[in-house]
């Protein structure tokens, strides 16, 4: 699927290669290069075979290792999306929560009606807001860029991810905090804590001993689906802050029609949102025992 | 206490629908405003660079001196084009592929649930970045093509649910055995009982098109320069905001207060649509 859509991409890369000017003996030197002249059934089988290998090609452009490549994006990507999402887990628990218990007082109201706000704000806008406030007027915070010695200097490394990881957290945590308000509401208006209550706990014992297991599946699911996401859309921050990342090295490689790097970051986007999805699913199966049973539950 | 909890939650929602009509209510007066009227010429040099706001300038200037209200004015018009067309782009594709996956025979069904369901993983955005990146130009069309596609995995999978729910009903025995074709099941039964779901749902959907169309636009992939689109607007004003940070605000505000327009018009429909949802404590 993701050869046939390349593929679909019109204009030859061998051309993204070469000046305006090109002869024709140097555009066919460089089909020859990158493979283009070869009919597409040969393409496809050293596409396949090389993928099983874990051979990803080189680069058309800068003709370095993909694979290398990816690895060295991921060391930003990956520790931006994981911290962003993990400080997003800790701001939406708790006030997710508040806001379906105390969803009459005014405060429980006001994180709900902030929350609203949260999804309808573009990530690159809340990101621009976010270097205006702490970059520009405060002046705590580089405004973007990444150290080009990366994690060897750690504490420039650790400082320029910060407010791209607030940026990130903030977005999931506000989708997030609905996921789990509606499920602490299902919760609560359930039988069981019902029963539990009549048989003497008190509301919060009630809530933590059988509330949170039972609320913690659809959430987590939910989860899988928000961390797949924003990895994926870890793209737009990238943007935002200068970051060398997985999502600017696919845009940079959209842009120059650089297919070894297109393929390459898919497939391992791929692979990690499937590896997330299982993760998920397995994590729920564990959680609530009634899941083990059944193989493909809804 | 109970008279007040019965209606406290309708009050609620019709302020909800109410307020969601009255945002997007501006943003379609805006854009039909611009299509006869304008402050300024968009593309006229009307006073100094990036000047701050004034009586003459409502968001200031930008880096050439246009004004930036107008722009934004534009922007209004480009985000309704887009969102609509998206959502129709999205919903025709989606609602004709999941209606067929629910009447399909079970492998047809489950290979395209499969598919649906990997394509969904995927964020929109990206979707929409690779169908950008397929088409040879950037243009506005490319850019709602782009999301419609994208859109349109969401709605399939919505409609084959909703669809499949219809289709186990009596009455859809009932019209079978009175002979009637599928394709009139389709029209006269399906359509019309997920209609009002689809509907809110599409709602939703605006707002992710627009927020969307504004991402690809910050990433140089929207609509080229003479569109205002609010994302080109934003971009461009990222690198000036240190001098003019209005620019880098307004275009935000405006796009916020459409997407939530949209959301609160959705929820109030739903909660008049559902009536399980009213008490929903």
């Amino acid at each position: 699927m993701l050869f046939v859509l390349l593929r679909l991409l019109p204009g030859d890369p061998a051309n993204a290669l070469l000046g305006v000017g090109a002869t024709e003996a140097q555009i066919a030197a460089a089909r020859t290069q990158v493979g283009s002249d070869q009919p597409l059934l040969t393409q496809f089988v050293s596409f396949v075979g090389n993928l099983a290998r874990f051979d990803l090609g080189t680069s058309f452009v800068s003709k370095a290792s993909v694979l290398g490549e990816i690895g060295n994006r991921l060391s930003v990507t990956v520790p931006l999306t994981i911290l962003g999402f993990l400080l997003a887990i800790v701001i939406a628990l708790p006030l997710g929560i508040i806001a379906a218990v105390k969803a009459d007082r005014w405060y429980g109201a006001a994180i709900s009606i902030v929350s609203q706000l949260g999804i309808a704000i573009p990530v690159f806008w809340l990101g621009i807001l976010i270097v205006t406030i702490f970059a520009i007027n405060l002046r705590l915070f580089p405004s973007g860029g990444f150290p080009l010695k990366g994690w060897t200097s750690f504490g420039e490394a650790a400082i320029a991810l910060a407010l791209p990881v607030l940026t990130v957290a903030l977005v999931i945590a506000a989708s997030l905090l609905r996921y789990v308000r509606s499920a602490t509401q299902d919760v609560i208006g359930s039988d069981y804590i019902r029963t539990a209550r009549a048989l003497g706990s008190g509301f919060t014992e009630a809530l933590v001993r059988h509330g949170v297991r039972n609320g913690a599946v659809p959430v987590i699911s939910i989860l899988g689906i928000e961390l797949a996401t924003t990895f994926l859309g870890a793209v737009v921050v990238e943007k935002v802050f200068a970051l060398p990342g997985l999502g600017s090295m696919l845009l940079l490689a959209i842009q120059q029609r650089d297919y070894p790097n297109v393929q390459g970051v898919l497939f391992i986007s791929t692979l990690l949102v499937l590896l997330i999805g299982f993760a998920a699913d397995l994590l729920q199966r564990f959680i609530d025992p009634r899941l083990r049973g059944r193989a493909g539950a809804p | 206490m109970s008279a007040v909890a019965a209606t406290a939650p309708r009050a609620r929602g019709s302020l909800t629908l109410w307020l969601g009509l009255l945002l997007v209510g501006l943003h379609i007066a805006v854009a039909l405003l611009t299509l006869v009227w304008l402050p300024y010429d968009p593309a006229a040099l009307t006073g100094g660079r990036l000047t701050p706001p004034s009586w003459e300038h409502w968001a200031g200037t930008d880096r050439l001196g246009r004004d930036f209200f107008t722009q934004i004015m534009i922007g209004s018009r480009i985000a309704l084009i887009v969102g609509i067309s998206a959502v129709a782009i999205g919903g025709l594709i989606g609602v004709t592929l999941g209606v067929l996956a629910a009447f399909a025979t079970r492998l047809l069904d489950d290979a395209l649930a499969a598919t649906l369901d990997i394509l969904i993983a995927f964020p929109t955005l990206l979707i929409a970045m690779l169908v950008v990146a397929a088409s040879d130009t950037a243009s506005l069309g490319t850019a709602v093509l782009a999301l419609g596609i994208a859109l349109s995995a969401i709605v399939a999978r919505l409609t084959r649910i909703l669809a499949k729910r219809v289709l186990l009903m009596d009455y859809i025995t009932a019209a079978r055995t009175s002979g009637t074709s599928w394709l009139g099941i389709v029209f006269q039964h399906v359509l019309p009982n997920i209609w009002p779901t689809l509907s809110v749902n599409f709602a939703l959907q605006f707002g992710l098109a627009v927020i969307a169309e504004a991402s690809l636009s910050y990433l140089g992939l929207g609509a080229p320069p003479p569109n205002a689109s609010w994302g080109r607007l934003l971009q461009e004003a990222q690198g000036t905001v240190y001098t003019a940070p209005i620019g880098a605000i307004a275009p935000g505000i405006a796009l916020v207060s459409l997407v939530i327009g949209v959301n609160l018009l959705a929820d109030g429909l739903r909660d008049i649509g559902d009536p399980t949802r009213r008490g929903s404590r």
